[in-house]
């Protein structure tokens, strides 16, 4: 390839756009922003993250820990003493590098954190580009990975989606079914992040984007086109699970730590 | 609509240029190509503008217009606003020729280095092939491109980044596309389109999907899927074990 005449050099946030361009970057900014700070204080606190039948999704599945939803006790003794232990520190970097790695929100915050570039033909702050070229980037090819592994944790999901349906009396007894406010919030959850990783690019990949003759697909070619048709939405997925996920823990918080009263609707 | 508005139209070449104001009247149903033709006739008989088939077929008037690429024969004046003067410039990612006339050749020359259709053997003993509609289907999206560089333009790593000699850019990454996918094309790619066709810069910002004017799906249906492939072929030690077991 031959090299082409440098042209003009625009300066950072130079553009000749007249619309609000900064307004969609600044607004990916504060919502992701106010998420990522929000689970981490979560992710810290390793208390009030069940209540009732329900447990939180930052702490599902409980590996290890205190709740009832534990599934091997309390947390290990080779746990350093010195280190802050919460059960959602185990589980959580699943989901949160699943996140990182899409697609979709790769580009977002590439353009809201790092400004590259802050919006189409806004000028940008550094002249030095690697891309996903190279290291550090290129790690992102990891994504197909995560995806697995999360797919693994929605199932848990699922299942912890289906167990808060069904409630023990106080005064002990088999547990019986019934419809709480939470009950619908978790079951939100699991069928928002289905549709999110269901509709992601490495699982459209996956069922068939991988091969030329679609028709000769081993999973078929309804399945590409059911993952396409999720994919057409990605984006709308990703925000709307993200925020669901994040509601879901507040709700189970907030309803152990007695602010909220969970309403039973059966 | 305001009878008269000015166009703010950058007059210059390779050497340098500066934007020059024209009022010019206007009417309902006019679009940016037919106002710069006007004040070509009336006022301005040496401006360069680049154009053929005034409907959004041939590609040629790509320009920018308020900041944003965009065919000017397909932008109505009804979308703009007239109060204030509608700027009107060339594709600034490439080399500037006169006034609104960009240099566009580099990209003709990187058409040439990507490995051509390599269809199969013939299906039938009279040299034709069989294919499925819903195997061509993806394809022929891309097969919609008008060559008409705005996606290329809006890029940020040839735009800003100008990163010519590395990265071939979203419409010749949705041209490999065309051609990787094609269910009778048995050519790879796939290390290609990494080392000397530079998918890997590409941050998957979307500038390219936004202004094609044919609204070709160009991140999603083209470079991602594109990307899965470079990962099976160059980092997924899983695809690799697989392959290899398939080849005992
Ligand atoms: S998505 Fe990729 S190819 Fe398209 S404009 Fe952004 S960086 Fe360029
Ligand atoms: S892909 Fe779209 S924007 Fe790019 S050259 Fe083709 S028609 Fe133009
Ligand atoms: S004149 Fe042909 S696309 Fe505008």
């Amino acid at each position: 390839m031959s090299t082409a005449p440098v042209v003009l050099h625009r300066r950072f946030g130079h553009t000749a756009r007249r619309d609000a361009w900064w307004i969609q970057p600044l607004l990916v900014f504060f919502a992701l922003s106010t998420f990522v700070v929000y689970a981490t204080w979560a992710a810290f606190q390793g208390e009030h993250y069940t209540y009732g039948p329900y447990l939180s999704p930052f702490y599902s599945p409980e590996i290890f820990g205190g709740s009832p939803h534990s599934w091997f006790g309390a947390r290990p003794a080779l746990w350093p003493g010195f280190l802050t232990y919460s059960p959602a520190l185990l589980i959580l970097p699943i989901p949160a590098l699943f996140r990182v790695t899409c697609y979709y929100c790769r580009g977002a915050y590439y353009k809201s954190f790092w400004a590259d570039p802050p919006a189409c033909t806004v000028g940008e702050p550094r002249h030095s580009y690697w891309g996903e070229n190279s290291f550090p980037l290129v790690l992102q090819n990891v994504h197909r990975y995560l995806l697995f592994l999360s797919v693994f944790v929605l199932l848990i999901l699922a299942f912890d989606a289906y167990a808060g349906f069904w409630f023990h009396d106080p005064d002990g007894g088999a547990p019986r079914f019934g419809i709480g406010v939470g009950s619908l919030v978790l079951t939100a959850n699991v069928v928002l992040l289905a549709g999110y990783l269901f509709g992601c690019h490495s699982m459209r990949h996956v069922a068939g984007g991988c091969v030329d003759q679609l028709s000769r697909s081993p999973l078929g070619s309804r399945t590409y086109a059911c993952v396409s048709c999720l994919n057409r939405r990605h984006m709308v997925w990703a925000w709307s699970s993200l925020f669901m996920v994040g509601f879901a823990d507040l709700y189970v918080r907030l309803c152990s730590m007695g602010v909220w009263t969970d309403f039973r609707i059966l | 609509m305001p009878t008269t508005a000015t166009f703010r139209i950058w007059r210059g070449n390779a050497q340098g240029g500066k934007f020059e104001d024209y009022a010019t009247p206007v009417s309902e149903g006019m679009v940016v190509l037919d106002a710069v033709h006007q004040i070509q006739a009336d006022q301005a008989n040496d401006l360069a503008v680049r154009w053929n088939c005034k409907a959004g077929k041939c590609g040629s008037c790509s320009a920018e217009v308020n900041g944003q690429p965009r065919l000017m024969c397909m932008t109505r004046l009804n979308q703009l606003n007239l109060d204030e003067p509608v700027t009107v410039e060339p594709m600034r990612a490439f080399p500037s020729i006169k006034d609104l006339v960009t240099d566009v050749s580099w990209n003709f020359r990187v058409k040439k280095g990507i490995r051509p259709f390599k269809p199969r053997p013939p299906d039938a003993p009279d040299g034709t092939w069989r294919m499925q509609q819903a195997d061509v289907e993806r394809v022929q999206e891309f097969r919609k491109c008008i060559e008409c560089f705005l996606c290329q333009d809006v890029c940020h790593v040839l735009r800003d980044h100008k990163q010519f000699d590395g990265f071939v850019g979203p419409r010749f990454l949705t041209y490999a596309a065309a051609l990787e996918m094609h269910p009778l094309d048995e050519e790879r790619r796939a290390r290609e389109l990494k080392t000397t066709h530079g998918i890997g810069y590409c941050n998957i910002t979307k500038c390219c999907t936004k202004v094609c004017p044919e609204s070709i799906t160009i991140t999603d249906n083209a470079i991602i899927p594109l990307k899965e492939r470079v990962v099976d072929e160059l980092y997924d030690p899983t695809v690799k074990l697989l392959r290899f077991f398939r080849r005992k």
